[in-house]
């Protein structure tokens, strides 16, 4: 008998049986490495430039926009913004390009700015009472058509009739270029602003506002009553016909389309009780109806995969059975079970449909400041901004996305951290 | 010959149509080691789970016929199942440590009963039952580590040192020693022979030996019946029926 059989057929087979199926292992998982890598690059890749924002500075002097440079000290934050500066303002952008005199022409200069320069220089005007007569440098938001040319997402190739910036815009554009007068700083206002028609001004702080009060909601409707319900089910119910048949129940809810959850939302919690449309409490509500099931069956797993010893020793000294289930199995159990809780907020967080049928998709331009004001929630504003015309919302798309994979990481690294760290070990 | 401190009477137990005991009737005295031996599945560790009602946990099953500790019967309406196993303590076939530290193991069953008043007291408790158990020397450094850090002999002391720090009156023991090896099965006999001064112990065992060693009474079960029960070298020299004496010769078993 030898160990060493090169001839050996069998082992052969054996052998190159298990090298063929490591092959096609490693092969399935470069394809899926390869889709992800493919998703992350292209979104990040179109995204990213959603982060800062192109500014043109101006230089004006503060008293030639103001009516009466006098009075303006005193002025409070509401009266200035009860001034009409619009036409004053206009006078100083002109200034910009000081060869251009025709009426039409000079329209088209206030065209490579956002439409909102008469707030911005109010703002500035806010801040700056004092220097009011000082020559002053204003960065003003460029429209979304001069952003874009200038991130290199415009071609300017394309017939003038087709495209929306005109040749001389191109040429004022070029100008302030040689002039060094454009300029790129971080989109700060991206993440506190709200919805918006023009996709320079608009920002995801209404959307993020409206999915944090969804979340807060979800939290604290699926939570409390997931655990009870999973503990009860687990530990105290008895075995018969009714709670196997709640079991299946949970189970099957955990499998309904989420859509089904929006129509049960739109039916009841909107027409039949009249809630709030398009709010965040509503949105939650919903949403927990579509995370109970899951909070529950990862509860209950938890639960279930304590060692029974571990009740008997508490039992056995004398221990009441809510004592026993409290005070060493639960604590035990939790890492598994708020792992399934963060995963259900996860799957909230991303949720859509049902939020579409409960009215969350109604264009909202103001940030909500509670959970019962109309609000978007990231994943709607994907889908809302995903068809939109505007060239700028496609990377506005790709940044929203890129914030709720975000968000999405960080939850599902939490729960591995804290399956990690608080795991019992034995 | 000690005061008799349990009685059962003609205990019947059924899981569910099935019946794990006929007709057990036996005494068990105060301050001695009760043995109770037999094959897999004979009944004896259904009984001795009768005599702290742990069997209460399961749905199916039934238990019929009396059992007296004291001269109370501990199945009546009056008992409080917290109160019994609070006097009927009970070590495991598997050591089950609770995964906290070797403090909180011992401290939890007096900080639940409200045995301490106060810290201190606590202490003291928790120090005694480790003293008692025989394990007090090896963890007296590190009792705020985890008790299942431990080794398997070490949590088995542990585990008898949480039975013993509610101050019962009997100890019941499910196999002690068949998870452990012979140096860690020896302790615990030793500890045994200490205990029985002050506790009433029923031991379940599979080793013959075992309770020849450390039990003044033992019984034998087979198929759910108690064959027979006697002292302990009247079982193991001379036993009145033909399967005890097959299974104490290792004809089967």
């Amino acid at each position: 008998m030898s160990f060493v059989n090169l001839n050996d057929n069998n082992l052969q087979k054996r052998l190159s049986r298990e090298f063929r199926f490591k092959v096609y292992c490693i092969m399935a998982m470069t394809f899926a490495l390869g889709f992800v890598l493919f998703l992350f690059t292209s979104i990040f890749s179109t995204g990213y430039s959603a982060f800062y924002k192109t500014m043109i500075p101006i230089e004006i002097s503060l008293s030639s926009v103001v009516p009466d440079s006098n009075s303006f000290a005193l002025m409070t934050n509401e009266e200035i913004n009860d001034l009409s500066i619009y036409s004053l303002s206009k006078k100083n952008i002109y200034n910009l390009f000081p060869n251009i005199t025709d009426r039409k022409e000079k329209k088209e200069i206030l065209k490579i700015f956002s439409y909102e320069f008469e707030d911005e220089i109010k703002n500035f005007l806010k801040d700056n009472k004092e220097n009011i007569n000082d020559i002053n440098i204003i960065y003003l938001t460029a429209s979304d058509d001069i952003d874009q040319l200038h991130k290199g997402n415009f071609p300017r190739d394309i017939p003038e009739k087709r495209r929306r910036l005109s040749d001389l815009q191109l040429s004022f554009y070029d100008e302030l270029i040689l002039e060094n007068k454009i300029e790129t700083e971080f989109n700060f206002p991206f993440f506190t602003r709200g919805d918006s028609r023009e996709p320079e001004l608009a920002g995801i702080g209404g959307a993020l506002a409206g999915s944090f009060f969804t979340i807060i909601v979800v939290l604290i409707l699926s939570l409390p009553f997931g655990l009870l319900a999973a503990i009860y089910l687990q530990e105290f119910a008895p075995q018969n016909k009714f709670t196997d048949f709640i079991e299946i129940n949970i189970n099957n809810l955990a499998a309904v389309p989420s859509i089904v959850f929006g129509l049960l939302g739109l039916g009841i919690l909107l027409n039949a009780f009249g809630m709030p449309r398009s709010t965040a409490l509503v949105g939650g509500v919903t949403l927990s109806l579509m995370t109970l099931p899951t909070i529950i069956i990862a509860t209950r797993a938890a639960l279930r995969a304590v060692p029974p010893s571990i009740r008997e020793a508490a039992l056995a000294v004398g221990a009441t059975r809510m004592q026993a289930v409290m005070h060493h199995v639960v604590p035990v159990a939790m890492p598994g079970s708020l792992t399934g809780a963060i995963i259900g907020i996860a799957q909230a967080l991303g949720e859509t449909a049902p939020l579409l049928l409960i009215g969350m998709v109604a264009f909202v331009v103001d940030v909500p400041s509670t959970p019962v004001d109309p609000s978007a929630s990231l994943p709607v504003q994907i889908y809302l901004w995903a068809e939109s015309a505007e060239r700028g919302f496609v990377e506005k798309t790709s940044a929203t996305i890129m914030m709720l994979l975000g968000l999405l990481i960080i939850l599902n690294l939490t729960a591995v951290i804290i399956r990690r760290k608080f795991e019992t070990k034995w | 010959m000690n005061e008799t401190k349990i009685i059962t009477n003609n205990v019947n137990v059924y899981y569910g149509e099935k019946q794990a005991l006929h007709n057990v009737s036996m005494n068990m005295q105060a301050n001695e080691v009760t043995a109770l031996i037999g094959p897999s599945g004979c009944g004896k560790s259904t009984f001795i789970r009768c005599l702290n009602r742990m069997n209460d946990v399961i749905d199916t099953c039934k238990v019929e016929g009396t059992i007296t500790i004291d001269g109370y019967d501990i199945y009546s309406k009056e008992t409080s199942v917290e109160k019994l196993r609070e006097r009927v303590g009970m070590v495991f076939q598997k050591p089950n440590p609770f995964p906290k530290s070797i403090y909180e193991n011992v401290a939890y069953g007096p900080k639940i009963h409200g045995i301490a008043n106060n810290k201190n007291e606590l202490d003291e408790i928790v120090e005694n039952s480790l003293k008692q158990a025989a394990i007090f020397d090896e963890v007296k450094d590190r009792l705020h580590e985890p008790g299942t850090a431990l080794s398997g002999g070490q949590q088995q002391r542990l585990c008898i040192a949480r039975a013993i720090s509610v101050n019962p009156d009997i100890i019941l023991m499910d196999e002690p020693c068949s998870a452990l090896d012979p140096i860690a099965t020896a302790r615990i006999e030793e500890l045994m022979e200490e205990l029985k001064k002050d506790y009433t112990i029923v031991i379940v065992t599979h080793s013959m030996q075992q309770a020849a060693r450390v039990s003044t009474k033992t019984g034998f079960f087979h198929m759910g019946n108690l064959v027979e029960v006697d002292k302990t070298e009247v079982i193991f020299s001379n036993p009145s029926n033909k399967k005890t004496q097959d299974y104490i010769t290792g004809r089967f078993g």
